[in-house]
């Protein structure tokens, strides 16, 4: 363990501080208290129900979206408590981007599927559409895929595809962090390790949460691994010390299987 | 100690394991336990018996590495499931060394009978002591292992220094032998062999107590003075 190293390079791009959710009455969140780190995967796991999509909505306010859902506490992006009223919420969706369990694509050509979001922010000529367009396929590792079919629909690719053109089109509006929401879960096994290994090439440019049911996805895939439990952060760190020696008598029941 | 998986087939794959590293322990100790008689009594037959009983031994690691191997593929462990497996591994390793050791001193004992020579040096009393503590620490490491108690391995590991101390004096003992009379030298090196086979053991146990830490407390301590640091900050 390199812990010198690694901790020369750390940097929070989100810092969550006492937050707390409530569905109406329901409280989905206590008092969660983490840092994401800049440039690193941040994994959330744990049982249904634990609160781990919740808390990736909280980051780009999706709950927004949905009446009597609510949040309370700081969540610091770029200096700012985005919980605050007053913040241009589109634009933090552009800048923490979200990628969903079911790929998402546009009823609209591949080729439109990506324009679409950068014309909300920028106003580019077709020249500067065409090359962001081949650059965020490119950095999602579908550019040789579909070169040759821009136009066609995006519903027209498989699933692993569709699924890269969903992180196609949160990159090409050049976030800062992406959320991964069970990525892979509707894949099969080749396009769930196309997608990791994905993962590992955009860490170098982007902070990544990836959300997971399958352990081994997180103890592959992550640097850092938040195990939550009704609500609750239970453990938080490492991810290599929470699969190997982890502190809390309740992650490591959860991680080994004993959910008794 | 940990509950149950939700798998109970899980559960009984890890029990299986134990029970079978548990009687490879048992077995090797009967081995070196038998293989001293010999080396005191002479008793030829039994000795050949202690060699063939290596097989059994060595059978079993086969196995048991298998049984591991299956768990790793089948279940993926992590955390305390994974460093018992691990820990399993290699503790098995020792094991069979140690059964090998054993033998060596079956052999070495039929060797010495075999040849007559006995009775010009007491082979058995130079390496009496020196047995005594190996196989103390044989067992309570395997004791240690089965109840998974890091404070019982933190001094096997300790007493590890008193079996080489004993080591030497019986080699220093071994040399003087061999310097004031020259009709000692075969007995003398069969008693040292013995008494390098009987270190060795007391090595291995010391391996098997270092991996009862790191099934515990998840730390790595071999190459290291842990236990040295620990105890004087602790006890």
């Amino acid at each position: 363990m390199n812990n010198a190293n690694f901790q020369a390079a750390l940097k929070p791009t989100l810092e969550i501080s006492g937050l707390n959710f409530f569905y109406g009455a329901f409280q989905g969140l206590k008092n969660i208290n983490l840092n994401v780190y800049e440039k690193k995967v941040t994994a959330f796991i744990g049982p249904s129900g634990c609160g781990k999509s919740t808390l990736l909505r909280t980051l780009n306010r999706m709950y927004d979206l949905y009446p009597g859902q609510r949040a309370e506490g700081k969540i610091v992006y770029n200096g700012r408590n985005i919980l605050e009223p007053g913040q241009d919420v589109n634009m933090l969706r552009a800048k923490v981007g979200m990628v969903f369990q079911k790929p998402t694509p546009f009823p609209m050509s591949v080729y439109e599927n990506i324009a679409f979001g950068v014309r909300l922010y920028e106003n580019l000529s077709r020249g500067e559409m065409d090359e962001r367009v081949e650059w965020a396929l490119k950095k999602a590792a579908l550019w040789t895929e579909v070169k040759d079919k821009l136009n066609k629909s995006g519903l027209s690719l498989s699933g692993g595809q569709q699924q890269r053109l969903c992180i196609a089109r949160s990159v090409a509006v050049k976030p800062d962090v992406l959320l991964l929401d069970e990525p892979t879960s509707a894949l099969d096994p080749i396009s769930t390790a196309k997608i990791e290994e994905l993962i590992a090439e955009l860490k170098e440019d982007y902070t990544i949460t990836i959300v997971t049911h399958n352990m081994q996805q997180a103890a592959r895939c992550s640097d850092y691994t938040a195990y939550m439990y009704l609500g609750e952060l239970v453990e938080f760190g490492e991810t290599d010390q929470i699969f190997m020696n982890p502190a809390k008598k309740e992650t490591q029941d959860y991680i080994t299987g004993r959910f008794g | 100690m940990p509950g149950d998986h939700s798998s109970k087939a899980y559960d009984m794959d890890l029990e299986t394991i134990r029970s079978k590293v548990l009687t490879m322990g048992g077995l090797v100790e009967s081995q070196f336990n038998d293989a001293m008689e010999c080396f005191r009594s002479g008793d030829i037959v039994k000795a050949e018996q202690v060699i063939k009983s290596d097989e059994n031994v060595n059978r079993l690691e086969v196995t048991l590495d298998d049984a591991c191997s299956h768990l790793i593929v089948k279940r993926q462990p992590a955390a305390n499931d994974l460093r018992t497996v691990m820990a399993t591994l290699k503790v098995i390793t020792d094991l069979e060394r140690i059964g090998d050791e054993a033998t060596k001193i079956a052999r070495t004992a039929k060797h010495l009978h075999e040849r007559g020579t006995v009775g010009v040096l007491n082979h058995y009393e130079s390496v009496r002591v020196l047995a005594a503590s190996a196989a103390n620490s044989l067992h309570d490491a395997l004791d240690a292992f089965a109840r998974l108690d890091e404070k019982q391995a933190a001094r096997i590991i300790t007493q590890d220094e008193t079996i080489d101390h004993e080591f030497r004096s019986t080699t220093r003992a071994m040399v003087t032998f061999m310097m004031e009379d020259p009709r000692t030298i075969s007995s003398a090196l069969d008693t040292l062999w013995v008494a390098k086979a009987i270190e060795r053991i007391g090595d291995h146990a010391k391996n098997i107590a270092e991996y009862v830490i790191y099934v515990v407390e998840g730390k790595d301590i071999r190459h290291t003075d842990y236990v040295y640091t620990k105890l004087d900050s602790k006890l």
